[in-house]
Order: C-alpha cells, then structure tokens, then sequence
C-alpha cells in the first residue's frame, strides 16, 4: 500500500508546476480576468503540446491515457495557479463526460479535437431550480431539437460545443447551432465566467450512452476537489509568507499564536481536502465500491475547507487582505464559486446519507 | 500511488487473522463493562497470549522480540484487532511508548533487564512526565533528582498519571541539573514503583472515575544504572516517547470511531425525533454525514503520513495533526450523539432509561479530555505553526 504519489505522478506535478510558472503567472492571470472570457488562445496551443488536454483519454482518441490520479495531481496544480479559462470545463468536465458516454464514432468527432487543443467545450446542466440531481432536469428534446434554458454553465462563451443534460439523456449541440442565446451571467469568479444559455428548438445530436454522465461528472467532481485544494495551498503558502514578514509591534505576526493557530488549522484544512481527493481519484480510477460515497467526502469537506481556508487566510493578512491587488481575494472568489459547483456540502452531505444510512449494507461492506 | 494491499502485507493480515480467529477470547462483551481493576488480569492474560504469538509488539525490532512490521502492517494489525473486538493489551503505555524509547535509548543491559517482561506483561508500565506546575509546558518540571554516590535521590509530585495503580515501573523525568536553561537540565529515570518513598493516589476525573494517578515522592532512591540516555538529555528521550503517542495513537483509535459513527447510524433508524425516526431528520442526515466523512478522513489522512514516513524515514510533525484532528473530531462526534438522543443523552451507567447503558454521556463528558491529554490542541497548533509551516517560536 502506497498512498503517496508515484515517481511519475511526482513529476508531472513538477513539470506542470513549470508549466504555470512560466506560462500562467499572476499577472497573466490577471490580465485574462478581465478579458471576458478569460480564454488565451496561445496558453491554449502550448498546454495541447504538452499533452495536458488529453491527460486521460484514451489514446486512441489523441489522449494520453492517465490515470483519474493523475488528472488530479495536474488539477491540483492547476488550481494553485489559478489558471484561468476553460480547462476544467473542457477536459475535466466535458471530455470525461463524453469519455463515459458517447459512442466510438461520437468520440472521433467531439473527444478528439478536444484532445488536439482544436476545440472547447462544457456541460449544461442546472436549470432556473439550480438541483444538481439529473431528476430534475427539465429541458426536452422533440424531434431532434433541445428547448428550455440552462443555467451557471461555466465557460460556455469559449466552447465550440455544450453538452446539455436532458430529461432523456445527454446530448450535444454546436456553440453556433440555430437558437442558442448564450448570455453572462456575473460572477463573483472572474477567472471561471458563467452563461445562461437559452435553446429553442436547437439541432442536437444525442450521446450514445447517456447513463456515462454519472461517472463522468464523479471524475468532473474530483477534479473539481483537487484544483480546490491547489487554491487552498495556494492561499496557505501566500498567508504564512505574509505572517512570517509583516510586524506589528515589533514581530512578525506569525509568532502571535492567535495567527499561528490560524494558519495550524489552515494546514490541517488543507491537507485533509487533499486526503480525501486523492483517495476519491484512486477509488474512482479502480472502480472501488465506495468510489461514489469518496466523491461525496471529498466535495463536501473541499467546499466548506476551501472557504474556510479563504476566509482564515484574508483574516491573516489584516487590512491588506481586503485589497484588490492582493491575490487571496481571487482564490477566494475561485473557491467560493467551486463551492456550490457540481453540488454544496449540504448536497454532498446528504448523497453520502443515502449511501450510508438508508444503503444498510454499504457500512457493512466498507466496515 | 496504490491503496491496494502488497503481497507481503496481505500474507501479514491472513496471517494474523487466523491467529485471531483461533486466539481471541470470546468472552471479552461480559468483562468490557467491568472497572479496569477488576478486568486487569483477564488483559494481562490476553497480552501474555500475544506474546506468545509473537503479536504483541509488531512494530518493534525482530532482535527485541517485535516483527519489524512497517507501519502499513502496524496499521493493519489494529485494524484486525479492532475488526474482532479483541480486548486491549493490559501493558499498552509499555507497549506502545516506553518500550520503544528503552530500544532507541537504553543500555544493552537496560534493554535486557526490561523489554521482555513489558512484551510478557509481567511488568506494568507507567508514565511519570506532567506535574502540578508543568502541563503545556512540560519541560519547567520540578521534581529533582540528587546525585548521592551511586544513587539518585528523587523528590516531588507527578500527575495524570495512567496506571499508577497498578504499574510496576515508571518512565519518569526530572530535573538533574537547576542551574542551565530548563530544557538541559532534565534525565529521565526508570523508577521501581515499590521503591520506599513512593505514594500513588487515586485522582478522580470529570466522569467519575479515577484512570489517572497523583504519585508523591519523598527521598526516593533510583541507582545511576537506571539512567534512560544520557543525563541531562531526558528532553529528547522524553519527546521520544511524546512522538509515539501523538503518532501511532490515532491508527488504533479509527476503528473505535468508525464502531461509533456505525451505532449512531444504527440508532438513529430507530431513535425517534420528532415523532419520526431521526434517521428522516434532514439535520440529523447532514450531522451523521459529516461525521462519517471525518471519521473516513481521519483514516486517509494517517494512511497518507505512514506513506510519508515510510518513504522519507523521517518521523515528523504528522502525530501533532493526527491528534489534533481526532481530539476536536471525537469532541464533535459525541456533540452529534448528544442531539441525536436529545434528553436521554445526559443518562449514565445503571440508568433504566439509559441508551446503550450510558456510553454516550460517559463518551461525550470523556471527550472533554480528549483536546488536552498528549498534548493540548493549542500545544498541537504551535506545533504545526513551528516545525511544519516555519513560523517564528511562540512561547
């Protein structure tokens, strides 16, 4: 038993903490926030060189065929960069899905250009009612045309197709198709922008196996939980630096232990959001039986510990927390955003209650 | 990363497993419930049992009677302990604390003087490190120890002391030299408790009972030969043994938690909230939810410092987060069983109207103590905040 990243989990950590370093530095960040859609299409190119756009799809599909490990060791590192635009929608969250849901033929069409850096892509699936369970879905498809309106559909804008959850199943249809009006939606994350978007009557074209959508929005979940831990990180590192430099009455504020217990459990938050993601990411690449109650505890301690993280770190800082030029506030946006993405703490709580305490045998098996 | 067993830790739990299934006693629910003096033999016999296997003392070198086990197999064997519900070792501060710092730090004649009989159970082992004045701060401790001729002549007060009742032997740290900084003066002494001059008293807790002792000692004669380390060196021997309490601990304490979040679930299908079983109450989901996710969390989380340990052979600060993590996490989860039992949750021991006869307020008062034994959570913080992030010393 080793539950610790392998050799070549450790360096493409590394590699990827390069790769942001000198391709997606703060004051890029910064720049692409206030661009709209905060798509680059240069940091784009050099990301699809490096592979990272296909980390785990099949290589026949172009893809590089990771582990789910290893996309959360990559988003892990994404996530402390901050890296702005529609990685996470694209790849982790649309390429998974059609990954688990779409025929052979759907894949060489949608899976592959994804891979290759030639196209962008998200999943729609909150509606005017914001429940993250498919039941209740309401968007319908009349001969061959989706209706309705989606909401809180990240990156949107940037995408070449939408994958919209429907109440028969999944399917797709091309940014540009007759009837989409995609519109923003003003968030508080600048990095991550939301649309709505409206159908009426647009051509789409249905995934294969609509039943994948439930495994890919697990991988989606859990990678989701892992950039949350990179910003959680992130926004430890920036807050003990700060507490070991600035002085108040003639020390550094970190010797305060009213700071340093602060920054204790900053750590503890942290390093327990990681536990539980990485785990999620095992169980899920082995298909364990546990696999969906390990999402469910990743995502709600991830959503309550990157708040709460956040929310430590810009008390730390004092006055210059509350600043627009110090970059806590723009984790704490990222963070506060991912929070109720892909399900709160109350509705992850409340997925692992059904697992666990109506499932009666499912603490029997994992006892 | 690979949380599936290896080979050889798999051939380690079948193997242990079997010798459970045929070792373990049986009886152990009707003598669970008993006060430890009474139980005390019944678990010293049950650890001579283990001994016997080979089973007592995993983690410690083959050489001095252990089996070498890594810490993957030192976490399973708890796991397979607690899978059974077999009885504690009745030797477990010996075990699991001293003996480990007699191996790293006494003399060969030490080691074989003492580590068989802590694996045999034939001597009981206790711990003589908090004092009246010296909690948090430990190393401001006061009794002293006279160097007269070949002897050492020990005089003060110890506290919280667990099985001071009953021990054979205490680790015991004192201050050998007052005139250097507070951290240089200390030795530690491997103390005969049927020395003259020793007196242990009974010292009752919050719950009632009375785990802890207060020893008194009043000239007390230990020969230099019993010196544990060098003298003078007892803070690192002493913070020894303080690591392996904040770090192995939290292994074995998992599956106690994990039987406790299970009974809750159990009985909050049935436990009526409201006029409905709790288990429909949508609070009552959310609070059992967090808890078992806590509690799953506690697991991976010591899974991941092992890997850690195992990989760069360096303990570290990972007991302080451990403990730090378990303590507040068993305050919560009592917190959860108080308001899921409403008014019943406040019944102890021998109430007719007690649920499971008591265990949860006796669970939930317990816990109290739980943020300040081995280690205050404000002591585990300044921990973190020294040695793990590199902030400026506080104290």
């Amino acid at each position: 038993m080793q539950f610790g990243l392998s050799d070549s989990q450790q360096l493409l950590k590394e590699n990827a903490r390069k790769f942001f370093a000198a391709e997606c530095p703060m004051a890029s960040v910064r720049r692409l926030m206030e661009t709209g859609t905060a798509y680059d299409q240069a940091l784009w190119n050099k990301m699809a060189e490096q592979g990272y756009l296909g980390i785990i799809f099949p290589e026949e599909y172009d893809g590089a065929a990771l582990g789910t490990v290893d996309l959360i060791v990559f988003m892990e590192e994404a996530g402390r960069a901050l890296l702005p635009g529609p990685f996470f929608s694209t790849v982790a969250l649309a390429a998974a899905v059609l990954n688990e849901a779409a025929t052979p033929e759907q894949k060489k069409k949608y899976l592959v250009p994804i891979c290759r850096g030639e196209a962008r892509a998200t999943v729609a699936i909150l509606e005017a009612g914001a429940s993250w369970d498919p039941a209740n879905v309401r968007v319908v498809c009349a001969n061959g045309r989706l209706s309705g309106e989606k909401l809180f559909v990240t990156d949107a804008a940037a995408a070449n197709f939408i994958l919209v959850a429907a109440r028969d199943g999944v399917y797709v249809i091309e940014a540009k198709a007759a009837g989409i009006r995609i519109e923003l939606m003003d968030g508080m994350d600048l990095t991550r922008p939301q649309y709505s978007v409206g159908l009426s009557k647009t051509p789409a074209e249905k995934l294969g196996n609509s039943s994948g959508l439930a495994r890919g929005l697990e991988i989606a979940t859990a990678a989701l939980v892992a950039e949350m831990v990179g910003g959680m990180q992130r926004t430890l590192d920036i807050t003990v630096e700060y507490a070991k430099t600035r002085k108040q009455f003639g020390k550094p504020i970190g010797m305060y232990q009213a700071v340093q217990h602060q920054c204790a459990d900053m750590y503890l938050e942290t390093e327990s959001a990681r536990s539980a993601a990485y785990y999620a990411a095992w169980a899920l690449e082995e298909n364990t039986p546990d696999a969906a109650a390990a999402v469910s505890i990743a995502k709600l301690y991830a959503s309550d510990a990157g708040r709460t993280v956040g929310n430590r770190g810009i008390q730390v800082h004092g006055g210059m927390g509350f600043t627009w030029e110090n970059d806590v506030h723009l984790y704490y946006r990222r963070a506060k955003a991912s929070e109720t993405m892909l399900g709160d703490a109350t509705f992850h709580r409340e997925r692992l209650a059904r697992l666990v305490i109506d499932a009666q045998d499912a603490l029997a098996k994992s006892a | 990363m690979d949380l599936n067993l290896s080979a050889e830790e798999r051939k380690f739990r079948d193997e242990f497993r079997a010798w459970l299934e045929a070792n373990v006693p049986k009886d152990w629910p009707e003598w669970r419930e008993k006060p430890l003096d009474e139980s005390f033999d019944y678990l010293r016999a049950w650890q001579r049992k283990l001994y016997e296997g080979g089973w007592a003392a995993v983690s410690w070198p083959k050489e001095y009677g252990g089996r070498s086990a890594t810490l993957m197999e030192q976490a399973i064997f708890w796991e397979e302990m607690a899978r059974v519900e077999a009885p504690p070792m009745a030797n477990s501060l010996g075990l699991g604390l001293i003996g480990p710092t007699i191996i790293a730090y006494g003399t060969e004649a030490q080691k074989k003087r003492f580590v068989p009989k802590i694996l045999s159970a034939e001597e009981i082992w206790c711990q003589g490190f908090s004092e009246p004045n010296a909690g948090s701060d430990l190393a401001s401790l006061q009794t002293e120890a006279r160097l007269e001729g070949n002897v050492y002549v020990v005089n003060g007060q110890k506290v919280w002391t667990s099985y001071g009742w009953i021990g054979d032997w205490c680790e015991l740290v004192v201050r050998t030299d007052p005139s250097v900084p507070k951290h240089k003066g200390l030795t530690v002494l491997l103390m005969d408790m049927k020395s003259p001059g020793v007196e242990v008293r009974p010292l009752r807790q919050m719950t009632g009972e009375s785990e802890f002792n207060e020893l008194f000692f009043r000239d007390v004669r230990v020969p230099v030969e019993n010196v544990l380390g060098q003298v003078n060196d007892g803070w690192n021997v002493a913070i020894s043994t303080l690591m392996h309490e904040r770090g192995s601990y939290g292994a074995r304490l998992h599956l106690l938690f994990k039987r406790n979040i299970s009974r809750l679930i159990e009985l909050s299908r049935t436990f009526r909230r409201n006029g409905h079983p709790a288990a429909q109450d949508p609070l009552v989901r959310q609070k059992l939810a967090q808890c078992y996710a806590e509690i799953e969390i506690m697991r991976l989380n010591q899974l991941r410092a092992f890997s850690r340990i195992t990989a760069t052979g360096i303990p570290g600060p990972e007991g302080s987060i451990q403990k730090l993590f378990w303590s507040e996490l068993n305050q919560r989860v009592q917190q959860v069983a108080q308001e899921l039992l409403g008014p019943y949750g406040q019944l102890i021991k021998g109430d007719p109207h007690a649920v499971d006869n008591g265990i949860w307020s006796y669970g939930y008062l317990r816990t109290r103590g739980n943020t300040i034994e081995a280690g205050t959570s404000e002591v585990q913080r300044n921990i973190i905040g020294h040695f793990v992030l590199g902030l400026p010393r506080s104290y």
